[in-house]
């Protein structure tokens, strides 16, 4: 507000104030729901006090020790790291083309890649579970990584498209003009100077994966749910803090891949 | 290109060149656009068929039965919560962006990780943080019982209350990154044009900054309510089995009756109106740049 010429009538100071306490609370309500599941998790009993009134780690050790929990987080982390595996490259490739593509067929096909983001989830998951069910897909983690990777490939696609859009494709020309096959300008040249939009699309197929509730409720079915999809059915029947345990560690995983990410831009803008 | 009007000796070759470099680049699509095809496409142009399909072939009896008051009743539902949601969405992430503009690049990055936070963690999380937060022996009634403005616990959650506030908290990040996209590229030489004309800070603010943020803020409508129409995790969860959203109904059409015709007619009303009102809404308000920002 100081840009304005002339002083500041104090109402507006006054009303510069009530926003300002407005957006502090409600950053607060923002964040502070995620946060307020991580004491409860270190819960000493079983109803769910805030502060609790003693402290144990019972919740954690009932996660570990169940073979249920472990082997669903274990489908989850699989089907998140082949979600990145097959998702970031499709997505990368196809980010490229439409990139260096003057066709314009190119834009109607980038419109259909980026449709799971628009089509609501549980047409997808509806739709999937038939399909499947004609494949003998259902209940298979290659399934799942099929479906999941489908999910994640607008968020690969889009994040790479605006690192391509800040990058100089003169330079991949420079090098086909000195010999470079495309392949290898596109390797050696411009694959080094989007890796980190590469990188993120990459943290966002992960999370994407790790995070997918609704179709993994219909194709991830009993011995093949994943963390997420058990956790649900769980919810649902019982409010336990073995579940804030969960929830701790998905959040801390959250809240390292968005650090990462942030770090991974803001080195972006200092290389341009 | 105006150079093409001159014609080059080698303009043939030219030609066959790019029509070759675009086979090329519809390669590198193909991975892409075969697992949308596969995964999408198909099982919706199957639910398209499905929907009219009757046990003596052709039949709209599925579209007929949409208005049986069960279904009605979970339309309107689905409807209020949407408005609901996405009017307290414009109502708080207003102020946020707005402010994360006006404020110093170290505290508008706060603001922003306060909002980025909540749009990592996983929608299921944070449902579950809402429950804990909202039911009957919850820490928010624990609060209010404590400093004594209730003497008995507010029916806060497993009805359209808690499922409005958990649905309101999951996607208000969403109305606020598009707005405080639109409202960083205001320029602001033009607010203190504004106010050198003689305009009120508040005249000002309505006059002209409000107006250039309606692209932001009609991109953030759009994706909120859009989101809302086909959500399922928070209603089901906050609604405590007495909301039943479109989303619900689909499920149950398919799991409880296993009835694939009324599900698949829900299910593509359902996606016409949302690529409906996404195909509208943009058209009007010129607001793929938001979206694909996303």
């Amino acid at each position: 507000m100081a840009q304005f010429p002339g002083p500041v009538p104090p109402e507006s100071r006054l009303k510069g104030l009530w926003l300002k306490v407005l957006v502090t609370v409600l950053c607060v309500l923002l964040v502070a729901p995620s946060l307020v599941v991580m004491p409860m998790s270190f819960s000493g009993s079983k109803f769910l006090q805030f502060p609790p009134e003693a402290w144990s780690t019972q919740w954690y050790d009932a996660y570990f020790a169940s073979i249920e929990w472990r082997e669903a987080t274990w489908i989850s982390l699989r089907a998140a790291i082949l979600t990145v595996l097959v998702a970031t490259p499709i997505g990368t490739m196809a980010a490229y083309g439409l990139h260096v593509s003057n066709s314009k067929l190119a834009t109607f096909i980038g419109l259909l890649l980026i449709m799971p983001l628009m089509v609501p989830i549980i047409l997808i998951a509806v739709g999937v579970f038939f399909l499947y069910a004609r494949m003998g897909l259902n209940n298979t983690l290659a399934g799942l990584v099929l479906a999941h990777s489908v999910l994640a490939i607008p968020f690969v696609l889009i994040t790479v498209t605006a690192g391509l859009k800040s990058y100089d494709m003169n330079q991949e020309l420079v090098a086909r003009s000195l010999g470079a096959n495309r392949l290898k300008a596109f390797f050696n040249v411009t694959l080094p100077q989007i890796r980190l939009s590469v990188f993120s699309g990459a943290l966002f197929a992960f999370i994407t994966s790790l995070d997918e509730v609704v179709v993994a409720i219909f194709i991830a079915r009993g011995d093949s749910s994943t963390l997420p999809r058990r956790m649900f059915s769980f919810l649902r029947d019982q409010v336990d803090p073995t579940s804030a345990a969960i929830s701790t560690l998905l959040i801390v995983i959250s809240i390292i891949l968005l650090i990462v990410n942030l770090t991974l831009q803001s080195s972006e803008k200092q290389e341009h | 290109m105006s150079e093409q009007i001159i014609s080059y000796p080698n303009q043939s070759a030219l030609q066959v060149d790019e029509r070759r470099e675009d086979r090329r680049n519809l390669l590198l699509m193909a991975p892409a656009l075969v697992m949308m095809t596969v995964v999408i496409l198909v099982p919706i142009g199957w639910l398209f068929f499905m929907s009219f399909w009757g046990e003596n072939g052709f039949t709209l009896e599925h579209y007929q039965r949409m208005s049986h008051p069960g279904y009605r009743l979970t339309f309107i539902r689905t409807f209020q919560i949407s408005v609901l949601v996405t009017i307290m969405s414009v109502l708080l992430g207003y102020p946020v962006a707005y402010l994360m503009t006006k404020s110093s690049p170290r505290v508008a990055s706060i603001i922003m990780m306060c909002v980025l936070l909540p749009f990592w963690t996983s929608i299921l999380v944070r449902t579950y943080a809402w429950l804990i937060l909202l039911q009957r022996r919850g820490i928010i009634n624990g609060w209010l019982m404590d400093a004594e403005l209730i003497d008995r616990p507010l029916r806060l959650v497993h009805n359209m209350t808690g499922t409005v506030i958990g649905m309101t908290h999951i996607l208000l990040p969403f109305m606020i990154l598009p707005l405080y996209s639109s409202m960083k590229a205001i320029d602001g030489d033009l607010l203190k044009a504004a106010r050198n004309a003689g305009a009120t800070p508040s005249q000002a603010f309505r006059q002209v900054f409000l107006p250039l943020s309606v692209p932001g803020l009609a991109a953030g409508i759009v994706v909120v309510f859009v989101l809302c129409l086909g959500f399922y995790i928070t209603p089901e969860i906050l609604g405590g089995g007495r909301i039943v959203m479109w989303s619900k109904q689909i499920q149950n059409a398919v799991t409880l009756h296993a009835t694939w015709g009324p599900a698949s007619a829900l299910g593509v009303v359902l996606l016409v109106v949302t690529l409906g009102t996404l195909w509208i809404m943009t058209r009007i308000f010129r607001i793929n740049r938001f979206l694909g920002g996303l």
